[in-house]
């Protein structure tokens, strides 16, 4: 829904026309033997961007990042840094640098040493060496670390040095291949802003690989969801979780609910959906057009879906069930409610009153309810 | 006497020298496996660690330390003819007097006589080009190994110690028909037309070096692939991905990773080189004299008991205990952590 007055945006570069993309990744491909890792992706990610490769462990997510890094040459296609064609260009050629999942740092040397080590190779004045890796310190706020070596460091610190080793090189990609997934929780969603700042503040343009939605979602400026070599969706994180294109990526980011059923009515402005599952009319306003007859899956995420005892007005995007589970997570509930044709669907609440004072208990029938504009038709 | 003798001559400086880097080189791997065990009997289990514990050291000290001193007494006392052929050092003269008479002088001659002196530098001298021609060439054989595919990796491993399977001498000796006048070598670049007379391969110190090389090169490959084999190739990576050539990697990160390895290689390979006798003895000229020659020919030749335990221990204090205490070290610093 647009705000009410819309305030004069600068498009963002990939809404932009004019915008030219600073890496092209056109027709990608690398098969190993058999087995085809990667299948013709095609990506323009633009100057500045944090864009994050989100996908299950084996969806290709992993070789693309590595042939952007020189690690693999693809079987097909090829990729474009600031209008240059790379993809046959050595790892040590290329102005990419990459953070490696186990950091990667070199046990013999010292952070110091560790950091300088990639300037050493471009052949600059110690002065500058020193001048780099000072700066490079003090911007992760290890500067009376250097001298340890990495075994002496806590996952938090190695981390920092890890992307401090890639960032003082000013490549014009930095890759980071899971950074965070060593972490402990806690410090992973510290270390998040921590990146984002970091990269905000150097300009540097990132690619992010990450089987972590959440991960993907708060850091990224746009993403891609994968799967099986392929990408399924590109989008900001907002459009992919609110308008997943396809089923696959509904039910892949977050929790979803999804509802079968047969398209009843098509008008430009709405689709009407019977759903035996659901018991009710589902009324979408989002959704591109469908032909009368189409068998059609809905997705409304369990925060949309309200829930009542008492019967709401109207009886489109309404139906009935009994509560069969509560799962008290702290900040919210989820209630799982089963429809009579024996669906669950989960229903998310903040937990704004104690369990105790609530209206909605174990084995009550409730209505369950939500928005036109919060069911996503997608095609089966 | 004959062979017999040389071995079991021969055998004895082995196994010492063995005991000794046996207990340098694994000082690590020894001190981590206690720190388990120490995790796996905290409780009750006392008992059981100071034995599994005691029984090393209860062997070094029967098999290697009694020895050692018993060797570092007769080096003290004087040369007689006579069983045995040495004088003791402790004497009871009269009721209540007990004399000990030191012998310096066996000591004294290890420096005069320059003979010693050569046969210490040139055991230097081959067991350090040995050394070396085995780090480069093992360092290649392993590194080769590491990367092959893996499951050729036991396949080739074999093939290194496969000619542990013959019997040492044997391996030694046909280096001699190898490398004689009328070795294969020899005919074989006379009948190609290099050379119109045999070249004088054999009994000289290139020969030594080549029975070393060839005898000692599995003890330089087994450790180097064994740290190369551990060596995650994601340093490598990191590595041309911070834009460091394939060779500087090789330099900066490869070899400097395998270090452990390489100084583990090199104090197995360096140490029973630089007592090598039956090497020497057979591929060697006459002016090829080793340490372990030199002992030879004290003991059975001169029948010098006393000089030939002088110039054993000196071996052992100039040699061996350096390297010793230099493992030590790396394994403390190890050890803390650096």
């Amino acid at each position: 829904m647009l705000p009410l007055t819309q305030p004069v945006r600068k498009l963002e570069p990939w809404q932009d026309p004019n915008e030219k993309p600073y890496i092209q990744i056109e027709n990608i491909s690398k098969s190993y033997g058999a087995i085809q890792a990667v299948k013709g992706v095609s990506l323009s990610i633009y100057k500045g961007e944090l864009f994050s490769l989100l996908g299950g462990s084996g969806c290709g997510k992993t070789t693309l990042l590595r042939m952007l890094a020189g690690f693999e040459t693809p079987t097909a296609g090829r990729i474009l840094i600031d209008g240059i064609d790379v993809t046959n260009w050595a790892p040590y050629q290329r102005p990419v640098n990459m953070m490696f999942q186990s950091y990667a740092l070199f046990p013999h040397m010292t952070v110091y040493q560790n950091i300088a080590f990639g300037l050493k190779q471009e052949k600059l004045s110690k002065t500058q060496i020193h001048e780099r890796v000072q700066w490079g310190l003090d911007l992760v706020q290890m500067l009376s670390f250097a001298h340890r070596k990495p075994h002496q460091l806590s996952g938090g610190q190695r981390q920092r040095v890890a992307l401090v080793r890639s960032l003082v090189k000013q490549p014009k990609l930095l890759l980071l291949d899971e950074p965070l997934a060593a972490l402990d929780k806690k410090l992973r969603e510290q270390t998040q802003f921590e990146l984002v700042n970091i990269q905000e503040s150097v300009g540097i343009t990132f690619v992010l690989v990450t089987h972590d939605q959440e991960e993907a979602m708060t850091m990224s400026t746009r993403m891609a969801v994968m799967e099986e070599g392929r990408i399924r969706q590109i989008g900001v994180p907002h459009d992919v979780y609110e308008f997943p294109s396809s089923r696959y990526v509904a039910e892949f980011i977050g929790t979803n609910n999804i509802i079968e059923g047969l398209v009843v009515e098509d008008e430009p402005d709405h689709v009407l959906i019977e759903s035996q599952e659901a018991g009710c009319f589902v009324y979408a306003t989002h959704a591109a057009s469908m032909p009368i007859g189409t068998h059609v899956a809905i997705a409304i995420r369990p925060e949309k879906v309200m829930i009542s005892t008492t019967p709401p007005a109207g009886s489109r995007n309404c139906t009935k069930g009994v509560v069969r589970e509560i799962a008290y997570l702290g900040d919210m509930s989820i209630y799982y409610v089963e429809l009579e044709s024996g669906k669950v669907i989960q229903s998310s609440l903040p937990n704004l009153l104690r369990l105790s004072e609530r209206d909605v208990k174990w084995d009550d029938e409730v209505y369950l309810f939500w928005r036109a504009e919060n069911g996503v038709v997608l095609a089966t | 006497m004959g062979r017999r003798g040389v071995f079991v001559l021969a055998g004895r400086e082995w196994r010492g020298a063995c005991n000794m880097i046996s207990d340098g080189f694994l000082n690590y791997s020894w001190q981590q496996g206690q720190e388990k065990l120490n995790t796996l009997y905290t409780k009750g289990k006392n008992s059981q660690r100071k034995l599994v514990v005691f029984l090393p050291y209860l062997w070094l000290f029967l098999f290697f330390l009694i020895p050692f001193f018993l060797i570092l007494k007769i080096s003290f006392s004087s040369s007689l003819i006579g069983m045995p052929p040495f004088s003791s050092i402790f004497e009871w003269v009269g009721d209540n007097l007990l004399q000990i008479r030191f012998n310096f002088q066996n000591y004294l001659s290890l420096i005069q006589d320059s003979f010693y002196r050569e046969a210490f530098t040139s055991s230097l001298k081959i067991a350090g080009s040995s050394t070396l021609c085995c780090l480069i060439l093992g360092y290649m054989m392993a590194y080769g190994i590491s990367r092959a595919n893996p499951k050729w990796r036991t396949v080739l491993l074999l093939l290194v110690v496969l000619p542990f399977w013959t019997s040492f001498l044997i391996r030694v000796y046909a280096w001699m028909t190898l490398l004689s006048t009328q070795g294969l070598i020899n005919s074989f670049l006379m009948k190609i037309g290099l050379i119109n007379f045999p070249l004088q391969l054999l009994n000289n110190s290139y020969a030594v070096c080549i029975g070393i090389v060839y005898c000692y090169l599995p003890f330089m490959v087994l450790p180097v692939y064994t740290t190369l084999e551990k060596l995650d190739p994601v340093y490598v990576e990191a590595a041309f991905d911070l834009g460091c050539t394939p060779w500087r990697t090789f330099w900066k990160v490869t070899v400097s990773l395998s270090k452990p390895g390489i100084i583990a290689g090199c104090i197995l390979v360096f140490i029973p080189a630089i007592g090598e006798f039956v090497i020497p003895e057979i591929l060697g000229g006459p002016d090829t004299i080793m340490i372990g020659r030199a002992l030879w020919w004290e003991f059975f030749n001169n029948r010098d008991w006393p000089l030939a335990c002088a110039l054993a221990v000196a071996m052992v204090l100039l040699f061996v205990a350096p390297i010793m205490f230099f493992q030590r070290q790396q394994a403390l610093a190890l050890e803390r952590g650096e």
